[in-house]
């Protein structure tokens, strides 16, 4: 329960930062100064803009589905929040660690298919339905490149959890029980000769570990921008073209949760990101000879300054990652239908697959 | 100049090259978001090129200053008025009401040395009417209707944008109507006494 709580509470505020970060980065990458009024710098315009969604009147349409209308927004809320729950978030703490948080997390995020399709569906709208088609279209299959990434991460790691993936990572490796005698290889190549179990930091990535995971952490991030409607493939609520999308009966509270879902999903497939590709809560230095940075920024487990230290890797890795998001929201113009289903089926599925093939491979060359 | 065909460049390094083109475009704009441009005035060099930076102004806060001699807002300095109504006449619109009073006593000059000879119990433009054209301005004996350089006078009643310039309060607008009329009677009476005492003189 406390964990429950703790995780919300993290998570509103890591979107309330987001949502103004979002409105800031794009006046300035458009030379507009963005919210100015709202408190210093309008820092505080996002948590006035929640305030005012909660004010409106919250509309249910008279033809609508009733009870799937209602339902949708927690459904979809509750999928994403709850994909949160094996996320560590330092080498202590994790909501809920389970043994296979991998598989976990696909199963619970993909029932937000669901959620966008009653929302859809119940709002007896053409115009909502049409944008929950695309919506669920568009999120089914760009999770076959961003689940085949992830596997070649898991196939890497061997392991399908998120803790344990995360000590790989870094030089706490031989902290985490049953790894005791394990190994970091620079590339992950024995044959090289460079003990980088000790060096830590950026060598010991999964992306240095295993060079081949950078095209799939590419792959990964490509498709997780489709799968969170995100620029530049936002067909489905293209603010410039269609009213809204799926949500567009929505108002008030139910509109404000759908918002809440869909900028938690940022979060979570850039957490998701850094978890399998970026080093999770490690650090970036590494040791290098004397200068031990890696063990200085890396604290130690158990003790408050490593969860300190691991805490702010992870958030600092995650704002990198949802920056690039916003940065290519502001950059890129949107991909058409044909483009989008074209990008995922003919371009990213088989080069995921390839990389698939080569971690194989490498986790053979790396025993 | 001789024209180049735009040749279309598909492939993969040509896709990546113009994402990272594109990107490097948006970054360096966000880069540069320190600057700032300044609410300068017209002469300044930086007034219509400004190479990075924001563009924007917190408007209500800083303005760009306007051109002297631009056409904004009317004033009519009442002091100098003279009540011609020339302003009036010449306007394409209509949108200035006058209406005037003889004056029964000597009501001193204005700044430049004209007699004032009339009050002006009414001067009235009408701002929502008015279409900046200056007309009124030139024809102005006493250079006292002049542009100022407000523009944002947006109103919620659109009777707040008549503005009435008279310095006289309909009190006192009365009383030189009373004057002025009781002027008229006493000399129409005087008129009438002289009249008479000639008739009698004459007959
Ligand atoms: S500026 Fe033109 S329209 Fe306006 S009051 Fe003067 S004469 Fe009339
Ligand atoms: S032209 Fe000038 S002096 Fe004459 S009535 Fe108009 S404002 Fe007064």
């Amino acid at each position: 329960m406390l964990a429950f709580l703790l995780t919300l509470m993290l998570l509103l505020s890591v979107v309330i930062v987001l949502a103004y970060a979002e409105r800031k980065v794009a006046a300035f990458m458009q030379d507009r100064l963005g919210p100015t009024e709202a408190g210093p710098y309008g820092s505080l315009q996002a948590v006035l803009d929640v305030l005012k969604l909660l004010q409106k009147e919250d509309i249910v349409p008279a033809q609508a589905d009733k009870s799937l209308f209602k339902l949708a927004p927690i459904l979809i809320f509750a999928a994403v929040f709850a994909g949160f729950a094996v996320i560590p978030f330092t080498p202590d703490v994790v909501p809920a660690g389970i043994g296979i948080g991998v598989f976990y997390l696909l199963a619970i995020v993909s029932l937000d298919v669901v959620g966008l399709l009653m929302a859809g569906w119940g709002s007896n709208n053409k115009y909502a339905m049409l944008g929950a088609m695309r919506s669920v279209a568009q999120i089914v299959s760009y999770e076959i490149p961003a689940g085949l990434a992830i596997l070649s991460a898991v196939m890497i790691c061997q392991s399908l959890d998120f803790q344990e993936i995360s000590y790989q990572q870094g030089v706490l490796l031989h902290a985490f029980p049953g790894m005791e005698y394990e190994t970091n290889w620079l590339f992950g190549i024995q044959a090289l000769g460079i003990d980088t179990t000790t060096i830590g930091g950026i060598t010991t990535w999964n992306i240095f570990r295993a060079p081949m995971l950078l095209v799939a952490f590419i792959i990964y991030f490509i498709a997780s921008l489709a799968e969170s409607n995100r620029a530049p493939f936002d067909i489905p609520e293209a603010e410039s073209e269609l009213v809204a999308g799926f949500h567009v009966e929505y108002s008030g509270f139910r509109f404000a949760v759908l918002f809440l879902a869909e900028y938690s999903m940022m979060v979570l497939v850039s957490l998701v990101a850094v978890v399998l590709f970026l080093g999770s809560w490690n650090t970036p230095l590494p040791n290098i000879g004397a200068a031990q940075l890696a063990n200085w920024t890396t604290g130690s487990v158990g003790a408050l300054s490593g969860n300190l230290w691991a805490a702010f890797w992870l958030l600092s890795k995650t704002f990198v990652l949802l920056f690039v998001q916003l940065w290519a929201r502001w950059t890129y113009p949107r991909l058409r239908v044909d483009q989008l289903m074209h990008l995922c089926w003919k371009v990213l599925t088989p080069l995921a697959l390839a990389v698939v093939l080569a971690a194989g491979i490498w986790r053979l060359l790396m025993i | 100049m001789e024209k180049e065909a735009y040749k279309h460049k598909t492939g993969f390094w040509q896709g990546v090259k113009s994402l990272m083109s594109g990107a490097r475009l948006t970054l360096r704009h966000f880069a540069n978001a320190g600057k700032r441009r300044k609410p300068v005035y017209v002469s300044d060099d930086s007034y219509f090129k400004q190479p990075d930076g924001l563009a924007t102004l917190t408007y209500p806060y800083e303005a760009l200053p306007v051109p002297d001699n631009g056409r904004y807002r009317l004033h009519n300095e009442m002091e100098d008025c003279i009540v011609c109504d020339l302003c009036a006449k010449i306007c394409p619109v209509n949108c200035i009401t006058i209406e005037s009073v003889k004056a029964t006593e000597d009501i001193g000059v204005t700044s430049d040395g004209t007699k004032k000879r009339l009050y002006g119990p009414v001067f009235d433009i009408d701002m929502a009417k008015c279409c900046y054209c200056g007309l009124c301005t030139t024809v102005c004996p006493t250079d006292c209707l002049t542009m100022t350089p407000v523009y944002d006078f947006a109103e919620v009643d659109i009777k707040n944008m008549i503005y009435h310039f008279t310095d006289l309060s309909p009190e006192q607008a009365q009383e030189k109507q009373r004057l002025f009329e009781k002027q008229q009677e006493e000399m129409a009476a005087a008129k009438a006494a002289a009249l008479a005492a000639r008739k009698q003189q004459q007959g």
